[in-house]
């Protein structure tokens, strides 16, 4: 097959009239713990060999089995990959949601279900394919004890055929998916062939979706953010690793875990390079973390929401000891245990101002699985650099859905260790005070237990220059204003905002972190719909940069899209910028817990420049 | 030995450094109280043992017994961290830096209240560390409140009786895998000092609850932390020497009078013995004696248990021998080809 750029086409086989291609979204509707997820990898991996771009949201609840669960593959061959909300082909597999599942479908779209259920007088709107799955599965699996494992891989050769996609790509995928469990494999590929030949034999193609490779991926790689998060901290060499597990972030200290015992365990002496505790809480956590980077080791941990919580106190006392730290915030829905297993973009606010007192702190804002990677270094490089807690604010769509990605680079630079007193640097200053600041930046120098050089009192309490304690208002005054002039620094340090699209007119769109993805696609909604073509800034890293100050005032309107019920980052906007900008500064927000979707922000400005919308496609608004 | 001091000199340790590096800066906290004569004997038993102080790390928490550190050992590495976190800080320092002699203070709200999740599981760790608390049964900067070591019916200054029974943390620490476990009395300048030789002689947690009179909220009748209460309830288990490892054994003693550990770095612990046929390395003797004194209303003192070779934080973890901290880049950045490595397995 030649690769498409067409979506609509002439049929050329079956009994519809069009055939939709490589522009669709799967959903697959199952009970966690029943094993789907090898099957829904397995579909996944297809289409990215095929160079059709895909991408992956797994809806699933905070509950260990016998939940609903549900899997959502798009294919999109204009390279879409935020999360559309429509579905076309679903996969019910759920008896208890089954209904649901159907009758929230567009007209036209097309079923795959467990035949027991009889969904097919449901509507006759959509079209049912009726697969007998205990039938065949007793078929390929002989042992029964067996067949819950590999039931699920019948869909996946179902929809191969259906979907027109070569049986030969699905076993290529499966293989790469399991390919060291040799009898799992097995199972596995009898299990897919007995779907295949299922559909070959009893079913008729009468719905328009196919897919078509559209070439090969590449150099590509398939990836989720809490594992390019950790091999950016492989690579960053960290030394030392707290954690406490809490979904969404469990799988980034998981991963690196694994990492870690594979490329940092000296092959002379059998011995690690590294350190991972798993922490008694999350206090416990950033403490290890805090003791860790005061005595010089690159040191890190991941959490969410609630960890972040729990860390602020200990981060109040990294920002006014000024002891380096990376900490890892994969968002999840809050306040409290608010949505675990859901995505949001709500710490943004809590995380910059972290502890009591005054307190501002660096976040960097990762919207791919390369800045997952890449800021993962750039963040222990920030944070030794400017002695202080660096946040890289990453979320759950971003950590634990899988990604396709450009493959990550070697490290060009060495790590910056920062400011770190040396012999050399003693003898330039002549006399070395722990905070005091010789060159102007706002940062002083800082020597390690075990160095050779000076020893001072690191603490949490009021201190002067020298470390010494102090409860004098002009030390304590010259301290926290030293520490603003630090932050003022930083802001010339971190990530700058990228221009996604350079548009026409005065209206701007600013986002951060996954928005950025749906509001790719929304800009093309946009100019299709309305012939509007907004710039697209995406912020990176607080503090702000001079560049978001200049977008802002070469715009009449900006719309700040956000995944929080309370336009968190407008708000620090709000903290930082004259009235003038904030004035210009519209709100788009989405925090239901699902990743934002393109139509959603559309609709939003559609109506905030007093368009028309597009027909009401039955879903919620934004 | 390498310094033999003459008596027209002042007197040096082994590495040559006399007594006042081993000094911190002036105390803040009010005289008499039991925690500057804590900071006295920890002077005194790094001198001894001839610990540069450089080579070390201190670490508190928040409260008065958090303060201490400031007192002694002025050319040590210090940090003074949040209320009842000092475990963590000091397990992420150590493992930052392995080569650094660890030495902590806390108290007994500090350990025993918003500390205590960290306390158990420093103990669980058995992470290389001297854990000191300085344990007045109360509040001291917060003007006199109980604290959970205060005992049952223990009186504050204004009368009201405490009402809920104590931690014993020696008792928890045995009972958690802590691997050097003392009671002392911050009044009894003999036995504090040989345990705190004894604790940097070992290898592991060495924990140790120094009674430690608060002379302002806590030293009055009725209280059963005050100094003249522990005077008349301090119940040693016996004399505790140690003879460190750089020193010859010249003491002669009876072996079956007096109980010999050998420490881990080499060090002769001797503990003669005054309670019969007690055995320190015997968690369940320890557990015996603790609870049997404590019924009686006495505190048992001393080396009240030790495990000299027991498998240590550092161990578990199976670190390279140099500090994580200092570690060269070629050791710590995989290389290229292990980076296109995993990209290519993630094709």
């Amino acid at each position: 097959m030649s690769p498409t750029g067409v979506a609509v086409q002439d049929a050329a086989a079956g009994s519809s009239s069009r055939q939709i291609v490589n522009d669709f979204n799967i959903q697959v509707a199952t009970v966690n713990g029943s094993g789907s997820q090898t099957a829904n990898m397995v579909l996944f991996r297809s289409l990215f060999q095929m160079g059709i771009p895909v991408s992956g949201k797994n809806l699933f609840p905070s509950n260990i089995a016998g939940l609903p669960t549900w899997y959502t593959i798009r294919a999109s061959k204009d390279g879409y990959v935020a999360r559309k909300r429509e579905i076309d082909v679903l996969v019910a597999m759920n008896g208890e949601t089954a209904r649901d599942d159907v009758m929230g479908l567009e007209p036209g779209a097309a079923v795959v279900y467990d035949e027991p259920m009889q969904l097919s007088a449901l509507r006759d709107d959509v079209i049912f394919y009726a697969v007998p799955f205990d039938k065949i599965v007793a078929e390929v699996c002989p042992d029964a004890k067996l067949r819950r494992l590999v039931r699920n891989m019948i869909y996946d050769g179902v929809l191969a055929k259906l979907l027109d996609v070569d049986l030969a790509q699905v076993e290529a995928a499966l293989n790469k998916q399991l390919g060291r469990k040799v009898k799992a494999l097995a199972l596995n590929q009898a299990a897919l062939k007995g779907g295949y030949d299922y559909a070959v034999e009893h079913l008729t193609k009468q719905d328009p979706f196919v897919l078509e490779s559209m070439g090969s991926s590449g150099d590509k790689i398939l990836i989720d953010g809490n594992a390019a998060a950790a091999l950016g901290a492989l690579m960053a060499g960290v030394t030392v690793v707290a954690w406490y597990p809490i979904t969404p972030s469990s799988s980034l200290c998981e991963t690196l875990i694994e990492y870690l015992r594979k490329y940092r365990v000296d092959k002379e002496t059998g011995k690690a390079t590294f350190a991972v505790v798993q922490a008694e809480d999350e206090v416990a956590a950033i403490g290890m973390t805090l003791g860790a980077g005061w005595a010089g080791a690159r040191s890190m941990t991941s959490t969410s929401g609630p960890g972040i919580s729990l860390m602020a106190e200990f981060t109040g006392l990294g920002y006014y000891a000024e002891v380096p730290a990376v900490i890892f915030d994969v968002q999840r829905g809050g306040p409290s245990t608010g949505l675990p297993t859901r995505t949001a973009q709500g710490d943004i606010l809590s995380t910059a101002v972290l502890s009591h007192g005054d307190t501002k702190h660096l976040m960097l804002l990762p919207s791919s699985m390369v800045e997952c990677y890449s800021m993962a270094i750039e963040a222990f490089d920030l944070s030794e650099r400017f002695q202080t807690p660096v946040f890289v604010m990453s979320d759950l769509d971003l950590g634990m859905n899988a990604w396709m990605s450009e493959p990550f680079e070697y490290p060009a630079e060495p790590p910056d260790r920062g400011k770190v007193l040396d012999a050399e640097t003693l003898k330039r200053l002549g006399e070395w005070g722990r905070y005091r600041d010789v060159d102007g930046d706002g940062i002083a120098y800082r020597s390690l237990p075990g160095d050779g050089m000076p020893a001072y009192f690191c603490r949490g309490s009021g201190h002067d220059a020298d470390a010494a304690y102090s409860e004098r208002a002009d030390d304590y005054e010259d301290n926290l204003n030293r520490l603003a002039k630090k932050f003022e620094t930083a802001r010339s340090a971190v990530p700058v905002p990228v221009t996604e699209r350079e548009g026409e007119g005065t209206v701007g769109i600013l986002a951060y972190g996954t928005t950025h993805w749906a509001v790719l696609e929304s800009c093309d909604q946009l100019a299709r719909e309305a012939a509007l073509a907004p710039t697209y800034v995406r912020l990176r890293a607080f503090p702000f940069t001079d560049e978001l100050g200049a977008f802002i005032d070469r715009c009449d309107r900006v719309y700040v899209v956000e995944q929080n019920r309370d336009a968190q980052m407008l708000a620090l906007m709000r903290m930082e910028m004259s009235p003038e900008r904030i004035a210009k500064l519209r709100s788009v927000l989405h925090y239901g817990g699902m990743p934002i979707d393109a139509r959603s922000i559309t609709d939003a400005i559609l109506a905030g420049e007093g368009h028309a919308l597009a027909p009401a496609n039955g879903d919620m608004p934004a | 030995m390498a310094t033999t001091a003459s008596s027209s000199q002042k007197k040096a340790n082994r590495i040559g450094l006399e007594l006042q590096p081993y000094r911190g800066s002036k105390t803040t906290l009010c005289a008499g109280c039991g925690h500057n004569a804590i900071s006295e004997r920890v002077i005194h038993a790094f001198f001894e043992m001839g610990i540069e102080p450089s080579r070390v790390i201190k670490l508190s928490g928040i409260g008065c017994s958090s303060k201490s550190p400031a007192y002694f050992l002025g050319g040590a590495h210090g940090f003074n961290g949040v209320h009842g976190r000092m475990p963590s800080i000091g397990t992420g320092a150590v493992i930052a830096n392995q080569q650094m002699i660890a030495v902590g203070t806390s108290g007994d709200g500090d350990t025993g209240a918003i500390g205590i999740g960290q306390f158990v599981h420093l103990m669980r760790r058995n992470l290389p560390i001297i854990y000191i608390i300085e344990d007045n049964g109360c509040y001291g900067l917060t003007k006199g409140q109980f604290s959970p070591t205060a005992d049952l019916g223990s009186k504050l200054k204004t009368g009201v009786a405490n009402d809920l029974p104590p931690i014993d943390t020696c008792a928890l620490a045995i009972e958690l895998g802590a691997s050097f476990v003392a009671r002392s009395f911050s009044g009894d300048k003999k036995q504090l000092t040989a345990v705190l030789k004894a604790a940097l002689s070992h290898r592991g947690t060495a924990m140790l609850d120094v009674i430690s009179p608060c002379v302002t909220f806590n030293d009055h009748a009725g209280s059963t932390k005050s100094y003249a209460y522990a005077r008349d309830h301090d119940e040693p288990l016996g004399e505790v020497n140690l003879i460190p490892y750089f020193q010859e054994i010249d003491v002669e003693y009876d072996a079956g009078s007096t109980h010999s550990v050998k420490m881990h770095d080499g060090s002769h612990l001797l503990l003669k013995k005054l309670e019969a046929d007690y055995d320190p390395t015997d968690r369940l003797e320890a557990m015996r004696i603790l609870h049997e004194t404590s019924r009686r209303g006495e505190f048992a003192t001393g080396v009240i248990y030790v495990e000299p070779d027991k498998e240590d934080f550092i161990e578990l973890l199976n670190l390279v021998d140099e500090p994580l901290s200092t570690l060269p880049l070629e050791r710590v950045r995989p290389t290229k080809a292990a980076l296109d490595e995993i990209m290519e397995e993630l094709r």
